[in-house]
């Protein structure tokens, strides 16, 4: 299927025209942005305007791009992670049986707690050059995206259509060839959309991770998170309602520039075939696909990437790999073998760790306490959002004109980074002398409860026409309307907005339960608090310690309440 | 009909009209001036195409629509909203996949307040009555097809409606399972033993009509009007060979073919600009070649009877009658009074390899498809040979209803790109002569 050149070549149709001059500018405005920035990390740490902000406003447009390019650089590691480790853990069953816990285990880490040790562990990297400070935040963004990412991949890659995977062996596509042209398409419309509710929380870490504080010494990168925290130190109102124009102003961008029309073309590698209701085309796509000069450079791009693809690579026969064979028995025994020794010896670290800086059972408890009321918060805080959300999202939803208009503004919403808005609440709390156990615990959701909503509008939108008919024919109205047929209905949806939610508020009560305006300090009760105050002690034990907890609480929350519920709804509540 | 006591009358539907708005144009009518009425006693079919708007007028019928002009008096007062004493079964079964089969025959029940001990016992009544005694406590996905209908039977009967409205209930069931439904809805309604007054169902299987009703009323399409009305004097149980029934059957096919070969076309617009003002069905060029091939061999011979061809092939009048007016409009074969006759061009595309067969088809379509003809003249004319389909669809928009429109466009893409007329870019939504030999 080689392209002959097209008939219309020869009739100059390819001239330049408006859309590649507006097209050109953006790709080139970007470029030099970039270029612009980039020396700047290679500065040593102590040079006077490496790490500085101030609070002027003209400022902003660097420290905003600084912020883009940190979660760019993230998602770009987040991507190789993916489609390395993805791969490695579906088609190796060996390797499999490690990265598919341990990816779910790191879902659940609070990584706002570790930002200690990777800042320390990338400053030794770099000593004394910015870049350490850089990797350090890029890190956490990573760490905040790449795991449900690459989860997304290996669910896609176990689950390929069995009739595609035997006529890719009937025509002998190489294990290469096969990942290009079956395993990668197939795996893309969950891999946008995760990259999506990635990219979204990685703003609220990008943000939280620029101004980094480690045991007595505290450092800023240039950015939008930085600029907010030295406008809480200096008590600058007019400075923070300028970091949340900048950054509505970014993710506006993102949105619209990358988001957009990334999930318009990740739908083309659907798996029906009929042609279902599709949403018109973002501009951006449509200016893409209407340049002409871009897009032969597209196209070039393209055969490039499409010649990769079909270079006829072996890849290394691994077992899921074209026929079976039967595992050996002595690779089996080996590999158990070394995990358990890997396994072991990690105990052992971890208890001598704990043991040489004592910690004790009673700080166990103390943590394990503290993260029971921190647990108390999330619980009420999901149960009060979705009181609040549910019925206004099933209003919504049922009403097409409206669902899809929310949608695109909830899904915006759920991208703010929330704790830009933090002062805000702060500031209200300070001048009223509130209750911070009661009050900070709102921020928990701030940013999260967009998440339950969003899920209900789009279960509401997709309930079945002939199930509302005939609840109206049967006139089923008032409270047994919502039990026997909507709330049912919704349900698989609500879990997973509300497993996320839930997800996000752990993390979350990190940065929420601990609060600053200039002088004033608001502290909260509970596990988040306490891996904070660990951490600007310096007090590494107790750290490990918290965020062990957390996660414990986040992994048993997940496997004690939310999985049963998920499995219960897709059991019974699906056709 | 007029001689009956209103006493009788359950239901009167009168000039009831239904239009979709749209503000460039004139209202586009979906259905126009229909008059109903339904007494005690009678099953009532309402038979026609997809698109005639019978399923529109049932969901009038059982207030779940309000139409735009007329009047629905439902047992002597003025209709608004979701009416009492009314019980629907639908085509999708519409069985909530969260209730046990218990559970969903008591929702009526249920919204009516009733309590728990006699929600149960007219449950279990209606459940053992049609046949799913055994089954309460299963969920719907454990059943098949038919015992799923049997649940969207019993839901509805549970509550004693007077009017039983049925939405093409057996239509997304198997052959055999249908016929066992059909039978047995029949028994129980000649026995006396369903809780309900009067049916009013919708179909567009001909001979499902005519196996069960009392009275036919045959829908033409685009706008949807009452074009003819029958009444059926057979007994129950009545046998599908008496020749009498086949006579029937053969009857309403005639009937819904006789205008077959000029569509219902210019009804709403004046002839101006009459080419585009034609919906096409989008029919597969697969289908046609074999419709045409089938037609062409033994036993056929170019000509045949449309019963005998729809039962030889397994197909509906439903599913057939649009592939003999696609047929017709191009002119390769001739649709009237229930037979389709090979054309002379109809005989040529039969022999014909595959090369010729679309310079057969390309000649039929840009002689009888001004649509078609429209695209690519336009691309003849421009200098990079592209045009947008968002301007035809606008074009067809202003005769049509949105989704019409689609329809038609999706057929002149598909036989136009069989043809080889034109290509046509998804993506970019855009025609051009790409690929495409042009012949001077």
């Amino acid at each position: 299927m080689s392209r002959s050149l097209p008939a219309s070549l020869t009739a100059g149709r390819r001239l330049p025209n408006v859309w590649d001059a507006l097209a050109t500018a953006c790709v080139f405005a970007g470029l030099v942005a970039l270029v612009h920035v980039t020396p700047a990390t290679l500065q040593p740490i102590d040079a006077p305007d490496a790490v500085a902000v101030t609070l002027d406003p003209a400022n902003l447009p660097e420290y905003a791009l600084r912020t883009t390019l940190r979660m760019f650089a993230a998602l770009f590691a987040s991507l190789v992670f993916t489609f390395t480790v993805a791969p490695l853990a579906a088609k190796s069953r060996r390797a499999g049986l490690i990265l598919v816990p341990m990816l779910d285990i790191l879902q659940s880490v609070p990584i706002l707690g570790f930002l200690t040790f990777t800042t320390a562990f990338f400053m030794s990297l770099f000593p004394g050059k910015v870049a350490g400070l850089e990797l350090a935040a890029i890190f956490a963004v990573f760490t905040s995206q790449a795991w449900n990412m690459a989860f997304s991949m290996y669910q896609s890659l176990t689950t390929l259509p069995p009739d595609l995977v035997e006529a890719t062996r009937a025509f002998q596509l190489s294990g290469w060839q096969r990942f290009w042209k079956l395993e990668v398409p197939f795996a893309m419309p969950g891999l946008v959309w995760n990259m999506m509710l990635s990219m979204s929380g990685g703003w609220f870490f990008v943000v939280a991770s620029e101004a980094i504080t480690l045991g007595d010494k505290s450092w800023t990168l240039p950015g939008i998170g930085s600029y907010v925290s030295v406008a809480l130190d200096q008590r600058s109102m007019s400075a923070i309602w300028w970091a949340i124009l900048a950054m509505f102003v970014v993710i506006l961008a993102y949105d619209q520039l990358l988001f957009r029309p990334l999930v318009a073309w990740s739908a083309k590698f659907r798996m029906e075939l009929t042609a279902g209701a599709v949403a018109e085309d973002p501009w951006v796509l449509k200016l893409l696909r209407r340049t002409r000069v871009l897009s032969v450079v597209l196209e070039w791009v393209g055969d490039v990437f499409a010649g990769i693809g079909r270079l006829r690579l072996q890849m290394p026969q691994m077992g899921g790999d074209g026929a079976p064979r039967p595992p050996s028995k002595l690779g089996d025994a080996v590999f158990l073998a070394v995990a358990g020794a890997v396994a072991a010896w990690a105990v052992y670290l971890i208890f001598n760790y704990v043991a040489s800086h004592d910690v004790g059972l009673a700080d166990l408890g103390e943590a394990v306490g503290l993260g029971l009321i921190t647990m108390l918060r999330v619980v009420v805080l999901i149960a009060l959002a979705s009181l609040l959300w549910v019925p206004i999202g099933v209003y919504i939803g049922l009403r097409p004109e409206w669902a899809k208009r929310v949608q695109v503004v909830v899904q915006f919403a759920a991208a703010f980074p929330a704790n830009l808005f933090f002062p805000v609440f702060v500031i209200l709390i300070v001048r009223y002398h509130g209750n911070s156990d009661i009050w900070l615990t709102p921020l928990m959701i701030l940013g999260t409860q967009w998440y339950i909503l969003f899920n209900v509008i789009a279960g509401a939108s997709a309930f079945p026409g002939d199930l509302q008919e005939a609840a109206k024919n049967f006139h089923v109205g008032g409270l047994l309307w919502w039990r026997r047929v909507i709330l049912p209905g919704i349900f698989p949806y609500f879990v997973t907005g509300a497993i996320t939610a839930s997800g996000g508020s752990w993390n979350a009560a990190i940065v929420a339960e601990v609060a600053t305006w200039g002088d004033d300090k608001l502290q909260a009760h509970g596990l988040g608090a306490y891996i904070a105050q660990a951490t600007t002690d310096g007090n590494f034990a107790k750290v490990v310690l918290g965020v062990a907890v957390m996660s414990a609480f986040v992994l048993g929350f997940n496997r004690v309440l939310w999985r049963p519920l998920y499995a219960f709804a897709t059991r019974r509540l699906t056709l | 009909m007029d001689g009956k006591t209103s006493l009788t009358t359950l239901l009167q539907v009168t000039g009831c009209r239904q239009a979709y708005h749209k503000d460039s144009t004139s209202d586009l009518l979906v259905l126009d001036d229909v008059n109903l009425t339904l007494n005690s006693g009678e099953i009532v079919g309402l038979l026609g195409r997809s698109g005639s708007g019978k399923s529109t007028l049932l969901r009038i019928v059982s207030g779940l629509l309000k139409p735009t002009a007329g009047d629905v008096t439902w047992r002597g007062k003025k209709l608004s909203g979701p009416a009492d004493g009314v019980a629907m079964v639908f085509q999708s079964f519409a069985l909530f996949p969260w209730l046990t089969v218990a559970e969903n025959v008591e929702l009526g029940l249920e919204a009516q307040g009733l309590p728990k001990a006699e929600r149960e016992e007219r449950a279990e009544a209606a459940i053992d009555l049609i046949g799913l005694g055994g089954y309460e406590s299963a969920y719907p996905k454990e059943l098949s097809g038919g015992m799923r209908q049997r649940v969207g039977l019993a839901r509805a009967l549970v509550v004693h409606p007077d009017l039983l409205l049925m939405d093409e209930p057996f239509s997304a069931l198997d052959v055999l399972t249908a016929e066992t439904l059909r039978t047995d809805l029949i028994d129980l309604w000649s026995e006396g033993k369903l809780p309900i007054k009067s049916v009013l169902m919708v179909t567009h299987n001909i001979e499902e009509a005519v196996l069960m009703c009392d009275r036919i009323l045959v829908f033409s399409s685009n706008p949807g009007r009452v074009a003819s009305e029958l009444v059926v004097p057979f007994a129950h149980p009545r046998n599908r060979l008496d020749p009498a029934f086949r006579q029937m059957v053969d009857d309403i096919y005639a009937l819904m073919t006789r205008r077959a070969p000029k569509p219902a076309v210019a009804v709403q617009t004046p002839a101006a600009e009459a080419g585009f003002s034609t919906p096409l069905q989008p029919i597969s060029t697969n289908l046609m070649a074999g419709l045409i091939e089938t037609l062409a061999a033994p036993p056929y011979d170019g000509h045949a009877d449309l019963p005998a061809l729809a039962a030889g092939l397994q197909l509906e009048a439903d599913e057939l009658l649009p592939m003999g007016e696609a047929l017709s409009l191009l002119k390769l074969a001739d649709l009237a009074d229930g037979d389709l006759h090979l054309t002379e061009a109809g005989k040529q595309f039969a022999e014909a390899g595959t090369d010729d067969r679309k310079t057969i088809f390309a000649a039929a379509l840009r002689a009888h498809v001004p649509l078609v003809a429209a695209i690519r003249r336009t691309l003849d004319e421009r200098w990079n040979h592209r045009a947008s389909a968002v301007r035809f669809r606008d074009e067809l928009e202003d005769h049509m209803s949105p989704d019409y429109a689609e329809e038609t466009l999706r057929a002149a893409i598909a036989w136009g790109r069989y043809a080889e007329l034109y290509s046509y870019d998804e993506e970019a939504a855009q025609f051009s002569l790409e690929d495409i030999e042009t012949v001077a």
